[in-house]
């Protein structure tokens, strides 16, 4: 224990160093009575990217606009850290955020722990009313709705339309066309065809949705990554990386990724939309028509790539629920939802926001609206966000072969089963 | 012991009180303590008794010292193996949220725990590794530090300059360094392997590949701790006589005699104590693993530490029970590890 509290303390000094947060956020935060007017500090944890974090502190700090006795206090916290950063603020009380943006898979965890305040029941209504499904089942645990979804995503295959041409092939739609076009690439351009991130087992999804298959089955509580299907996935992984179609690393992937990417290094990555506008900040895509988005790859099976995305929730500790809550509405509203698909090419939630001119002409919206329709929704169990640490171990033993994609897949399912105690 | 150090006190506080009735106990005291020093069970009792009402001022001056002690390291210890004893995880045990307070419902479980943890094999994989990287730093580390040591034991022109630049890594904050030299690491964009492709050698995967991870995460924390043992290792050559080395050299000693019969005894007690200290260090080093590499690729560099973290605050609900029975068991590793340490030198004749 001893080794976790120094640990824990490394963290935090890691945290504090890193975001430099700390603060007073609950002092002065003293909400409001009913009906009176909002007053206080609120204190949003947000987990944007580099590309997007100036437009969402400009997005959230407006809201003083309309409530103008509430101070917002924006600090971005990596995605990365954000899940334990998340938790040892709520678990400890001191310093926790009253708002926090949550990957999809992180809400039913946390409302299970009891960390969530629930959504008013006016807004909850409106979730249901006003949201695309899939997202609004996001925000939902065991029938009560803690957190309101703010964007959607999926993952696409983003391409380099000027290589591709170069190499005379077009956007592959199987992971076969992928292989052949990579060789095409690499013959004509001697550039790389696919980056594909073996540090982080989110991009593994494709690979085993693509053989139809799924990490779990939580109808029927069972393990299903080391079926068959899974089996094919890792060997499928694998196999991008032998034949030389895709490129890979054991770290720092993101990086590498977008570098690559961004310098034609390689034509092809697989991403989603928070990647957009960084993307376009890239040598090669000064002119933005350059990039192209195309379905992931299909596997022997089909297409499938996951449903992602962020959800807004209020910490059940917070001391001005009333005016956090107000925030959550309008950092979910149609009107921020239509400016960040603009700035950001960000996917809104709210069904109506797509009928607006802003969105329609974006086409990354036009390209990532259908995928996601037809995205893979992910369990939403508590422990989703658990099972991709010991993924990420197979997969990157995997990917980079360590381990035999056999062995891969059976660890991982050895390992979820402990994190899913009493599965099959 | 006992016996030389209650002697001299009570000498000390004898000479004051000479004639009284204190004195007259405290010879007796004396006596009893020469007897007993022999260290049977019941002497050692009866020893800490009078010890304590010798020395009872002693206590009391360094009583805020062990009761701080106590209560941030003691009391955390105790909780941990207590812990290591339950089934705690986040889901059970007591928090408060807001004005919420939950209670705590975890349960006593006796040593579960800890057969899970030994019967799983990932305990043995990652005591073996943790073996391995704790003897090559702290071997190599050693190794360097004595050459570097012995190089700027000697006068020569900006000497001061030299010993600046090499305690420069130990100055620089462990996570500061270990992030730029993951920098030079990066596979595509790494300094190192930029430079390997100029000279025509293709590029090499330190972080990618389990083999050159391990290679790389023993650099970086050599990198970490040579400044340390030089200077320690510095301090000790310069206690070392001079004439000890005019007389070999009069006597026809060869610079490799000289260094082994002068120079490496000379240092014995200095090494024998860094040694000790940078093997609990590296055994424990947590921030060069986890910052580095993440105990990747895959789990190759996961060390016990690294492992421990990994289940208190990876997994959801995070595991605190497991996690305290790793890190109770890395204690008790660890103090197995002192002991021998300390009988082996005993053995050689060191005090220790």
């Amino acid at each position: 224990m001893r080794r976790g509290i120094a640990a824990t303390a490394l963290v935090a000094a890691l945290a504090l160093a890193a975001t430099a947060c700390g603060g007073d956020s609950k002092d002065d935060g003293q909400g409001t009575q009913a009906g009176g007017e909002l007053s206080g500090t609120v204190t949003w944890w947000d987990t944007s990217n580099d590309a997007e974090k100036a437009s969402f502190q400009k997005i959230a700090e407006a809201f003083t606009a309309k409530h103008p006795k509430v101070t917002v206090k924006y600090v971005n916290v990596p995605y990365g850290d954000a899940q334990n950063k998340i938790k040892n603020a709520f678990s400890s009380g001191s310093d926790a955020p009253d708002v926090i943006r949550a990957d999809v898979g992180w809400v039913a965890d946390f409302a299970s722990l009891q960390y969530l305040d629930e959504v008013p029941a006016e807004t909850a209504g409106k979730i249901d009313a006003e949201f695309l499904p899939q997202a609004a089942a996001s925000g939902k645990y065991e029938g009560k709705s803690y957190a309101v979804p703010q964007v959607i995503d999926t993952l696409g295959l983003f391409y380099n339309k000027k290589m591709l041409a170069d190499a005379g092939v077009q956007p592959p739609a199987t992971l076969e066309e992928l292989k052949t076009a990579a060789a095409a690439i690499k013959a004509k351009t001697g550039k790389a065809g696919l980056y594909l991130r073996g540090d982080d087992s989110y991009w593994f999804l494709p690979l085993i949705y693509g053989e139809g298959g799924d990490l779990v089955d939580a109808k029927n509580k069972t393990v299903t990554v080391d079926n068959p299907a899974g089996v094919k996935a890792f060997k499928a992984a694998r196999d991008l990386v032998t034949s030389g179609a895709a490129l890979t690393n054991a770290t720092d992937g993101w990086t590498n990724m977008q570098t690559a990417f961004k310098s034609g290094e390689v034509a092809m990555m697989i991403n989603g939309p928070w990647a957009v506008a960084d993307t376009y900040a890239g040598d090669q895509f000064k002119d933005k028509a350059n990039l192209g988005v195309a379905a992931v790859p299909a596997g022997s099976v089909k297409a499938g790539a996951p449903q992602g995305g962020h959800d807004l929730a209020v910490y059940a500790g917070s001391k001005n629920t009333a005016a956090a809550h107000a925030f959550v509405d309008y950092m979910t509203s149609q009107e921020v939802q239509v400016q960040t698909a603009k700035e950001l090419s960000l996917l809104p939630t709210r069904t109506a926001a797509y009928e607006q001119p802003d969105v329609k002409g974006s086409e990354m919206v036009q390209f990532f609206k259908p995928a996601v329709d037809k995205a893979v929704e992910r369990a939403w169990i508590p422990e989703n966000g658990s099972l991709f640490e010991p993924l990420k171990v197979e997969y990157t033993k995997a990917i980079t072969g360590s381990s035999s994609p056999e062995d891969a897949a059976k660890a991982a399912g050895a390992e979820f089963r402990k994190i899913l105690k009493g599965w099959k | 012991m006992a016996a030389h150090t209650s002697q001299s006190v009570a000498k000390a506080a004898g000479d004051d009180v000479e004639n009284n009735d204190a004195a007259a106990r405290g010879r007796s005291r004396l006596a009893d303590g020469r007897n007993t020093g022999t260290g049977n069970k019941n002497g050692a009792r009866g020893g800490l008794r009078r010890a304590l009402a010798t020395h009872w001022y002693a206590w009391t001056m360094i009583a805020p010292v062990v009761l701080v002690l106590g209560v941030i390291i003691g009391w955390p210890l105790v909780r941990g193996v207590y812990l290591s004893l339950t089934d705690a995880n986040e889901r059970n045990v007591a928090r408060t949220i807001g004005v919420r307070h939950i209670d705590a419902t975890y349960r006593f479980v006796g040593l579960d725990n800890y057969t899970a943890v030994l019967g799983d094999p990932v305990f043995l994989q990652r005591l073996v590794w943790t073996v391995v990287w704790t003897v090559a730093c702290v071997s190599i580390t050693f190794t360097i530090g004595l050459a570097l040591a012995n190089m700027l034991n000697r006068d020569f022109r900006g000497r001061a300059a030299y010993r600046m630049a090499l305690i420069l890594p130990w100055a620089v904050p462990g996570f500061v360094s270990v992030f730029a030299w993951r920098f030079l690491f990066n596979r595509d964009n790494g300094i190192l392997n930029k430079v390997l492709d100029g000279g025509g050698i293709s590029a090499i995967p330190w972080l990618d590949d389990p083999t050159w991870a391990k290679f790389s995460v023993i650099a970086v924390n050599v990198w970490l701790g040579v400044p340390f043992m030089m200077v320690a290792l510095l301090g000790g050559l310069q206690s070392i006589p001079g004439e000890l080395y005019e007389a070999a050299e009069m006597d026809g000693a060869t610079p490799w005699q000289r260094f082994r019969h002068i120079t490496l005894p000379g240092l014995r007690s200095v090494s024998m104590t860094v040694i000790l200290l940078s093997t609990i260090w590296t055994f424990n080093m947590f921030p060069v693993i986890f910052l580095l590499t993440r105990g990747g690729p895959g789990d190759s560099t996961e060390i016990l530490v690294t492992q421990a973290f990994r289940e208190a605050f990876i997994t959801s609900p995070r595991d605190f029970a497991t996690s305290a029975t790793w890190g109770v068991l890395i204690l008790a590793l660890l103090m197995i590890f002192a002991l021998v340490y300390r009988r082996s030198l005993r053995k050689q004749g060191e005090v220790w």
